[in-house]
């Protein structure tokens, strides 16, 4: 096989379009109408309780930074502020992006807004990219979102956890749309009707920087820089950990979730910041299903998945060779054993030949 | 030239529910409202081919199940992001317990 060009406007681009990669219909098991009615049911309450718990923790622990600032006992305060703001605002950018955490529309659209800021995402362009990450997963020159790319980049994928990465090019991202440039790839996926508004959004997170900037260098004090854009560093490696394992060393190219997105067991805390997004294959198959009802739907389909991974432990343990094995052999990816009870692969478009990486 | 076509019982839709309708190579989705009304859309949402019937139902709102991208099934609006463009609609009326769709 080629190697890989993840460009959006390049050669796999072209070649996904052309083959009918692009824009396919993928594979879903079977669900009654009437159970997945259910399922898709909305309600505000969960996300309401749990946006209350969650905004009460950010200003609590906020707060504790601000008292104990200039002592050890700050620390805690940290650990916990930095989670809340640098990974968990992914699930509930994630949730409400996606529109199924209320039921109610403007409270979708508050903390939408509320956690892309957080994560120093332009609110309307990662919209549009994720629905492209939607419609074409982990199809090489058409997903905008592929974290880790092939042959994979392990120092990397090691620094993502430290936020540097993505704080490098998140905030001049911001800073370049908000003089009114988008790039060729970003218009790629953002209609041009949206284009102004992008342009909109990233000046105003760009203008609370400033204003942040402005009040550390008044209160001659770090502490305004500690509460707001640098919990992207010291607090992002809890998305990172939990994030990775939706699709690394899954197949690309291929038009069934079960290939190249995974379920993982994860403790309650990890699912209270992550939303339940551990049941990503189920999320991926279903995308209007809420968060709290993923694990019905888990239940439900589960004979139709791979066995998911008892726990983000398990996961990288049997990731890790499998990232060894690319770096010399591109193509080779981890393929689950599917259950007896479940129908077979979609085999179009993937069946690649990894004999020479099995050697 | 418009006509009407016979798209399904009365009965074949529940009370705020979709389900789809092919005819003449073409696709709609009949919907049934919370008040016991039924409209009739284009079946595939105008942001990417995913057939409406799929999604969800709630008050005067379709979600297309692909992107959750909305519109309003009555007036065939679309809601905003992800999708742009309006869903075109088709006169409905119930004639002897079945739902007939003026399609042109």
């Amino acid at each position: 096989m080629a190697k890989r060009d993840y460009s959006l406007v390049g050669e796999s681009t072209r070649i996904a379009i052309e083959t009918g990669l692009a824009s396919a219909e993928w594979y879903h098991t079977d669900v009654p109408r009437k159970v997945m009615k259910e399922l898709m049911q909305r309600s505000d309450g969960p996300a309401i309780r749990e946006t209350a718990i969650w905004l009460a923790a950010i200003l609590g622990s906020a707060a504790g930074i601000v008292w104990f600032w200039g002592s050890w006992w700050v620390v805690p305060f940290l650990f916990v502020y930095g989670v809340l703001y640098g990974s968990s605002s992914d699930s509930r950018w994630h949730e409400c992006g996606h529109g199924t955490a209320f039921r109610t529309r403007w409270m979708n659209d508050f903390v939408y807004h509320i956690a892309s800021f957080m994560l120093m995402r332009n609110p309307v362009q990662w919209r549009w990219s994720h629905a492209r990450h939607h419609t074409d997963t982990i199809i090489v020159g058409r997903d905008a979102e592929i974290a880790v790319m092939r042959p994979p980049d392990l120092l990397k994928a090691a620094l993502a956890f430290t936020g540097i990465l993505d704080f490098r090019y998140s905030l001049p991202t911001l800073a370049r749309q908000a003089f009114g440039r988008l790039s060729d790839e970003e218009k790629s996926y953002i209609p041009e009707m949206e284009w102004a508004k992008a342009v909109g959004a990233a000046r105003w997170h760009i203008a609370i920087y400033v204003a942040t900037i402005a009040l550390a260098i008044a209160l001659r004090s770090w502490v305004p820089l500690v509460l707001i854009g640098l919990p992207r560093l010291y607090g992002t490696w809890h998305m990172v950990l939990t994030g990775l394992l939706q699709h690394i060393g899954l197949a690309d190219n291929v038009v069934d979730h079960r290939l190249n997105t995974r379920t993982v067991y994860m403790n309650p805390i990890s699912r209270f910041i992550y939303w339940n997004m551990n049941y990503h294959v189920e999320h991926h198959m279903f995308p209007m299903v809420p968060y709290h009802a993923l694990p019905r739907l888990h239940e439900l389909i589960k004979h139709d998945l791979p066995e998911p991974n008892p726990s983000m432990w398990h996961a990288y343990r049997e990731v890790w060779p499998v990232l060894l094995r690319q770096l010399k052999y591109e193509d080779y990816y981890l393929k689950r054993e599917l259950p007896p009870t479940a129908r077979p692969y979609r085999g179009e478009f993937h069946e690649v030949d990894m004999s020479a990486a099995a050697e | 030239m418009a006509d009407w076509v016979e798209a399904c019982a009365v009965d074949d839709v529940e009370e705020e529910d979709v389900i789809r309708f092919d005819h003449g190579g073409r696709t709609f989705a009949v919907y049934r409202s919370p008040d016991d009304e039924f409209f009739a859309t284009d079946g595939y949402c105008t942001h990417e081919k995913a057939h409406l019937a799929d999604g969800l139902v709630m008050d005067d709102i379709i979600e297309c199940p692909k992107h959750n991208g909305r519109f309003n099934y009555k007036t065939g609006h679309a809601r905003g992001a992800p999708v742009c463009v309006n869903l075109k609609t088709y006169p409905v009326k119930i004639e002897a317990g079945k739902v007939m769709i003026e399609i042109d």
